[in-house]
């Protein structure tokens, strides 16, 4: 089966009980006990509640994993997920991860003993070379955000599998539509479902999702004994927001493409960054383990000025923090997204003042093109 | 403002454009910036979002703090405040403490070199006595679960302030309504909503207030990094649910006096545990700190086969895990809520093969006292109740 049938038809389309062509939204906290020796499946819903859990086999099931979780944001998956870790281990990072994981590694684990560094993965050899005796994890992105850089998944997830490092990857940019690590040896995939997963800027979600039996066991563990948990409101509305996946995203990378084609040809645009385009490094790379390169883009302004007046005048793309949702999102990363990491940090990954974020919606690209040149050459 | 009616006028008009009544569900991921270095207030639905924010500032006025937090459960909020601790630090906590916060501080919490020493916190001289150089909190339920036991906040505020020790109360059996504990002097107080707060067994959700606000914005980078918020379904549902605490809580505290009195006349109970009970031990403490005594029972029937038939047999009332909510629930500590408890230390705490909970609901104290005896009376151990239905 096709991935665009496999998103409505994986078994969680239809409710068991009613054949009802939605699954209910349980909102509920506790259910009714008929044994005393035997609890039902359910017991209490921050353990299980059936539309989060719908929502947790249909995304194990697209990623080609064993078990899903969903959490109450990204950070939130990202947060319990880091808790397989114990003081001591050593993970190594990749640069110019999203600014919230930054965050939670520098301040919040490292307080717990915790030890990361953060290297350039787009070359294997610099993971390897970081790797120590006590290097537990590898942390990776690709597209990284917000530079788009990529990563050789498979390159990668077999040196750590040769160290015994379990392998993470944030799959947020491409949805397993697009790429899915599991299938190139990583052992755990995360998500912000509040990007394209759900795709409609209405809900905040994390999810993760494993191949590896006993690291969905231990996993389970920590969601449960954690409770970042995804409510069953917005469980059904990542459900109901999954279903368009497929046409959502071929349209939105259409239209990133487009206007990725027409940034490169303007003299005020001085760096166009997306794996898309055959001049991007990992070009070659993404195209060998990705059915495409995404709809966000990142793109470098010749003057600080300009990059005020884009921002600020922007109207078909709304000003804001977030990305993949249908509507087309316009941001600034030094002061949103990446906010969060020092600012000698950031521009050593090149997150400068005048890198703009594009993440394009379903809005028809020739507006989308016209409103731009309207605001940088006009 | 009494609470009952402060917690009537929770997110009361808002929304200025159109006047609603009721606070907006603000089913919003990210929100529009007027311009660069400029924000409405709000700019992504983890950082914050008007309907969490409603609930939050609520909780906050019904606690009398500085400002309160909404998480995807009891446990996240729990889970969230462990992070203001660092490596080596010591916790003295409540002995006979939820199973899922024990299990949180001794099964994950552990492994980052934070200790934990369970102490009876009914007891401020085991507390003092259990007090480390390297002590930087106290974790109290402020009633215990299942036991019923009461703590002396105003007094261990007291102590913590002395020493310099974080005193952080769980008040999920009580609510603002019936206990403030940050009147009373501790820092901070946290909650599961899923309990009395959201009250109709549909919600899970946590809280936390904070009476200090350099401490409050600690907690706010915390909930922000970590980010195991509130939905804004649930956060609706939460205040929602709070418009009727006073009422619901009235009404169960009235039931649950009632049955546990009816209780201790019943030749098949041989102890009950009610702090509304003269008899109880804190019983003039809690008349003297909180408002009420609350809507949780516990007791021992004189036989274990009697746990079975009670769980199974009762009509009206169901056997669930959780509490709190306007339908009475039955759970059985030692297999359900307190499981990943050691089984010796459950023994020693007297969580036993005997012992039984029963979270007071708002129906007629009538029937379900009738509920309860006829199930006492069932000697029939036929089928399981599912198959009956």
């Amino acid at each position: 089966m096709k991935f665009g049938t496999r998103i409505l038809h994986n078994g969680h389309e239809i409710d068991p009980f009613t054949k009802g062509l939605s699954i209910p939204i349980y909102q509920v906290s506790t259910y009714q006990q008929d044994s005393v020796d035997h609890f039902g499946k359910y017991d209490y819903a921050r353990s299980d509640n059936p539309t989060r859990e719908a929502l947790e086999e249909t995304i194990a099931h697209l990623e080609n994993g064993t078990r899903g979780f969903a959490f109450a944001s990204g950070m939130a998956a990202i947060s319990s997920v880091l808790l397989l870790f114990s003081p001591g281990d050593h993970l190594v990072v990749c640069e110019d991860v999203y600014g919230g994981t930054y965050r939670v590694l520098t301040s919040l684990f490292s307080r717990l003993g915790m030890v990361v560094t953060f290297v350039d993965t787009t070359n294997p050899d610099n993971i390897r070379a970081a790797i120590r005796p006590d290097t537990r994890g590898l942390f990776l992105e690709t597209p990284s955000n917000p530079l788009l850089k990529i990563t050789d998944l498979e390159a990668a997830a077999a040196i750590a599998r040769e160290h015994g490092i379990i392998t993470l990857v944030d799959n947020t940019f491409m949805t397993p539509y697009l790429q899915r690590p599991l299938d190139l040896g990583c052992d755990i995939v995360l998500h912000s479902g509040t990007k394209f997963l759900n795709g409609h800027t209405d809900v905040i979600c994390g999810l993760a999702v494993v191949k590896d039996k006993e690291l969905g066991t231990r996993i389970r563990f920590i969601q449960n004994a954690f409770g970042a948990i995804l409510g069953p409101q917005d469980s059904w509305l990542v459900l109901r927001g999954m279903k368009t996946l497929k046409v959502r995203m071929d349209e939105s990378q259409r239209n990133a493409i487009a206007v990725a084609d027409w940034l490169t040809k303007q003299e005020r645009v001085t760096g166009v960054f997306y794996p898309g385009l055959s001049t991007h490094p990992g070009f070659e790379i993404n195209n060998r383990q990705s059915a495409g390169p995404g709809a966000v883009l990142s793109f470098t302004l010749e003057s600080l000025d300009l990059t005020k007046k884009l921002l600020e005048n922007a109207s078909l793309a709304a000003f804001a923090v977030s990305l993949g949702g249908v509507e087309s999102i316009i941001s600034y990363p030094a002061k949103m997204s990446h906010a969060s990491m020092p600012r000698e940090e950031r521009e050593a990954r090149g997150i400068s003042d005048t890198l703009v974020r594009l993440s394009l919606g379903l809005e028809d690209s020739g507006d989308m093109i016209k409103e731009l040149n309207l605001l940088i050459n006009g | 403002m009494d609470i009952s009616t402060q917690a009537v006028q929770l997110g009361l008009y808002w929304d200025k454009r159109t006047g609603a009544v009721t606070m907006p569900i603000y089913q919003t991921a990210t929100f529009k910036h007027p311009g660069l270095g400029e924000s409405t207030g709000y700019d992504y639905s983890r950082s914050g979002n008007p309907t969490r924010q409603a609930l939050e500032e609520g909780i906050a006025r019904l606690d009398g703090g500085a400002r309160g937090f909404a998480y995807s459960s009891g446990m996240a909020a729990i889970a969230n405040l462990m992070h203001l601790f660092r490596k080596g630090d010591h916790l003295i906590v409540t002995e006979d403490l939820y199973g899922g916060t024990y299990r949180l501080f001794e099964q994950i919490f552990s492994q980052y070199d934070l200790s934990f020493t369970y102490v009876d916190t009914s007891d401020i001289t085991a507390i003092a006595q259990a007090i480390r150089p390297e002590t930087k909190g106290l974790f109290v339920e402020s009633l215990t679960n299942p036991l019923l036991k009461v703590a002396d906040i105003k007094g261990i505020a007291a102590l913590c302030r002395e020493r310099d020790i974080l005193c952080i109360v769980d008040n999920t059996f009580l609510t603002p309504y019936l206990l403030q504990p940050l009147e009373l002097g501790a820092h901070i107080t946290v909650y599961s909503a899923t309990k009395y707060l959201s009250g109709h067994n549909d919600t899970v959700a946590g809280v936390v207030v904070v009476k200090d606000p350099v401490l409050a914005d600690k907690v706010y980078f915390l909930q922000n990094s970590v980010g195991a918020v509130l939905g804004p379904q649930d956060s609706w549902l939460v205040i929602r649910g709070m418009k009727t605490l006073g009422v619901r809580l009235d009404r169960q505290q009235e039931n649950a006096m009632k049955i546990a009195e009816w209780l201790q006349s019943h030749p098949k109970v041989q102890k009950v545990f009610y702090p509304g009970l003269p008899e109880h031990p804190g019983h003039a403490l809690l008349k003297e700190q909180a408002r009420g005594f609350g809507g949780m029972i516990a007791f021992e029937v004189v036989d274990q086969s009697l746990v079975q038939q009670l769980l199974l047999k009762t009509n009206l009332i169901s056997f669930a895990e959780s509490l709190g909510g306007v339908e009475t629930l039955i759970t059985f500590p030692e297999v359900q809520t307190h499981a990943d408890i050691l089984p010796e230390i459950r023994q020693r705490l007297g969580i036993n093969n005997v012992l039984l909970r029963l979270s007071v609901g708002i129906e007629s104290v009538d029937d379900l006292i009738a509920d309860l005896a006829q199930a006492f009376d069932s000697n029939r151990l036929g089928a399981d109740r599912g198959e009956n239905k």
